[in-house]
């Protein structure tokens, strides 16, 4: 093994998740669920799941007030946005992202997913894998999620039926082969009683396998590192977010380390300028240091006295990035209106923000069905694969290869929104329909 | 490290990397914005705020001042422990004064046992107005309340302060995008995804000084709404209120007339840390009694541009 990957297990004590999951079919339930029965909630917030759901008669205690926060959520009793949970047990920490399920929230799931080593799938067992819940995983297996544990969740409604859990099981195990997805783990589970969710339940004897947090506990997890991407090669990154002057003269660049460490010694080339000198210094938050490891904010010293600037970046000697004008990417378009050709942003990519220009749009995506076919525009929420032009160079690998300097965002140059997500290249599992 | 094995070094663990996210988002906010500017209560997780932002920049001073709402109820020993750090550091201070908004007619006068925390929007988003800051950043951690939960690193806010929870900007990856048109302003979170835990355990490692009120004293208390609040010029018993004298501390700090303090003999950081795993009410629920309103208090506040 690689030194990257011995650092990743140093990092297994964190593990990020999303949830992924269609309206109704329970997936604020089953987090709070997992939050009660592994007593991460205090006394209070107990009280005031409580009293809230007496409020509103739903019942002794409606877990899915844990996570839906906002008023308006709880009056429709739906997840609008993101809610961020943090639960530790003796095994590790976690971070829970718990996206919403409407597709017009889309652009709030995909920020929930694009941090995750994992995401936990719940589908409705008694009705089976629902579009919505296929367009959601879609996405989160574009973003790089390549683990899934799913729950088929209602089994009591369904009086625990085999068939019901297999259908689930076969559901997604198509599914899960066409979004080249490497561990699936499926989990027959009530999420209002807590069958199999921390308990284990006698009500499914048909199933063997581990509940939802021994799952959780035993996959591999990046940790923070994990956003580094999934085939991270032995090639240092570190986009510099900022100079700093030295007492006496001189100066530091300061940024993260993404894609490999970064050494004293180490070979670099400043892109994309292209000029190359030697690493001379490494500070960590903790001090000076010979490496530091990826995900740490640093800064470096360089031998030879270059002219460095936010947005450039200082790369490793092997596995060198594309430095391009032109960029092809897969874009989630979460803009109000239609994107046409030559619409005008600003990229943000990396540090760097430059104006950009939507030349092309090659292809939208069927979720359906992974298939790509030519198009001419892209409607909010959907899934196409553009060809853009910026007017400073970007310094980019495959998303693919690396999720850091593989993503960018597109900006209004009007309204400052973030209106689109992007990724360097057009992923594996897409296919030209 | 004087080790030659090149393949392996200093194991890093979760506080390294909440850590290097915090700067790494102190360090993007001040470079994306014109004018950030830090806001500082005395409290821990500003405390632990701070020393990250003084990590990001070192060698060099802050590229933006520290900001202190103050709404005149202070405990002393919080205003002293300001005052010494920002000496110490040698930075740049601004004092936005409750006081002041409620002398100019900005806002009513509660009274002078009333209640200020509410105010300190009115104090907050003039002082963003006079000093044009297009960003504040803020100790808030997502694990402190429900809407906490659902908002961005990067919260935008519009030219009248407000937080629309329904039109926040998608946030993928580690983009963190800063531009605001001139009126509006972001809110920046380094600490989103920390943990009161992992704050102490952080306060711990590095050694970072606090008032004195977070540690066990003795004190002249009241009990209140279910709380313990201290005895002072602002809190008075009130009839049929009893003062009694109570070994306590204070889990978190605010203003005077609504944050509780909690018994406790926990009197060092680790003392602190074993206390804090096996609590079973949370910081917010033990000790502040602005949120125990309805259980939307925080969203509304927030909508109005609280903190």
């Amino acid at each position: 093994m690689t030194t990257t990957s011995t650092n990743n297990d140093d990092v297994m004590d964190l593990l990020r998740f999303a949830t992924i999951g269609s309206v109704d079919d329970g997936k604020s339930t089953l987090i709070g669920r997992l939050l009660v029965d592994t007593r991460q909630l205090f006394d209070d917030q107990m009280d005031a799941v409580a009293q809230a759901s007496k409020d509103r008669g739903v019942g002794d205690l409606d877990l899915s007030f844990v996570t839906d926060g906002l008023r308006a959520e709880r009056e429709q009793g739906i997840t609008i946005d993101v809610a961020y949970r943090y639960a530790a047990t003796p095994k590790r920490k976690f971070v829970i992202a718990d996206c919403p399920g409407h597709v017009q929230y889309t652009a709030n799931m995909a920020t929930g997913a694009s941090t995750a080593d994992l995401a936990l799938v719940v589908v409705d067992a008694t009705t089976g894998l629902k579009e919505q819940t296929r367009r959601h995983l879609c996405i989160a297996s574009l973003l790089g999620v390549r683990q899934l544990i799913v729950c088929a969740n209602k089994m009591d409604e369904g009086n625990w039926r085999f068939p019901l859990y297999e259908r689930v099981v076969a559901q997604m195990s198509a599914l899960a082969k066409t979004l080249e997805i490497e561990s699936l783990t499926v989990i027959p589970i009530s999420a209002l009683n807590g069958d199999n969710v921390v308990e284990r339940s006698n009500s499914a004897p048909y199933y063997e396998g581990p509940t939802v947090l021994e799952a959780l506990e035993s996959a591999p997890a990046g940790g923070w590192a994990g956003v580094h991407g999934e085939e991270a090669e032995e090639a240092t990154r570190l986009p510099v977010q900022w100079i700093l002057r030295q007492p006496g003269g001189g100066r530091t660049y300061a940024g993260m380390v993404d894609g490999a460490p970064i050494r004293v010694g180490e070979q670099v080339t400043v892109l994309p300028a292209g000029l190359t000198s030697t690493v001379t210094e490494v500070r960590t938050p903790s001090g000076p240091a010979e490496v530091a490891q990826v995900g740490l904010s640093v800064s470096v010293a360089l031998a030879d006295d270059l002219d460095v600037s936010r947005g450039d970046m200082i790369v490793g000697s092997a596995n060198q990035p594309t430095v391009t004008n032109e960029v092809e990417a897969t874009i989630c378009w979460f803009g109000t209106g239609s994107l046409t050709p030559g619409s005008r942003f600003r990229v943000k990519h990396t540090t760097r923000t430059t104006p950009g220009i939507v030349d092309t749009i090659s292809s939208k995506l069927d979720v359906n069905d992974l298939s790509l076919s030519g198009a001419s525009e892209l409607v909010s929420n959907e899934i196409g694969v553009v060809q853009i032009k910026t007017a400073d160079p970007l310094v980019v690998d495959s998303y693919g290869v690396n999720r850091i300097t593989g993503s960018f965002v597109l900006v209004d140059e009007v309204t400052n929104i973030t209106v689109a997500a992007g990724m360097v290249g057009i992923p594996t599992l897409l296919h030209q329909g | 490290m004087t080790s030659t094995d090149t393949t392996t070094t200093e194991r890093i663990d979760h506080l390294d990397l909440l850590e290097s996210h915090a700067i790494f988002i102190i360090r993007e906010v001040a470079a994306e914005c014109e004018r950030p500017v830090l806001l500082f209560s005395g409290g821990k997780d500003s405390a632990v705020l701070l020393h990250l932002a003084i990590k990001a920049f070192t060698p060099g001073k802050l590229p933006f001042p520290i900001m202190h709402v103050d709404t005149g109820h202070n405990f002393p020993e919080v205003i002293d422990y300001r005052d010494r750090l920002v000496e110490r550091l040698d930075e740049r201070l601004i004092v936005a004064s409750v006081q002041e908004s409620i002398d100019k007619g900005r806002v009513a006068d509660p009274g002078p046992f009333g209640m200020r925390n509410r105010l300190q929007t009115t104090a907050l988003l003039d002082a963003i107005n006079e000093h044009k800051f297009d960003a504040a950043f803020g100790g808030a951690r997502r694990d402190e309340d429900k809407a906490r939960a659902k908002e961005r690193v990067l919260s935008f806010r519009d030219a009248f302060g407000q937080w629309d929870p329904r039109k926040q900007r998608p946030e993928l990856w580690q983009l963190y995008q800063g531009k605001v048109a001139p009126g509006e302003h972001l809110r920046g979170f380094p600490l989103s995804d920390w943990t009161e835990l992992d704050i102490w355990q952080y306060i711990a490692r590095e050694n970072i000084e606090l008032p004195t009120i977070y540690f066990s004293h003795q004190r002249e208390i009241i009990q209140r709404d279910g709380m313990l609040l201290a005895v002072s010029e602002w809190v008075q018993p009130r009839e049929g209120e009893v003062v009694e004298t109570r070994t306590v501390r204070f889990r978190t700090v605010g203003d005077a007339t609504c944050t509780g303090s909690v018994e406790s003999h926990a009197s060092t950081i680790e003392d602190i840390i074993t206390e804090t795993a096996t609590s079973t009410v949370s910081e917010r629920g033990a000790t502040r009694a602005d949120d125990k309103f309805s259980e939307t208090a925080m969203e509304d506040r927030k909508r109005e541009g609280y903190f």
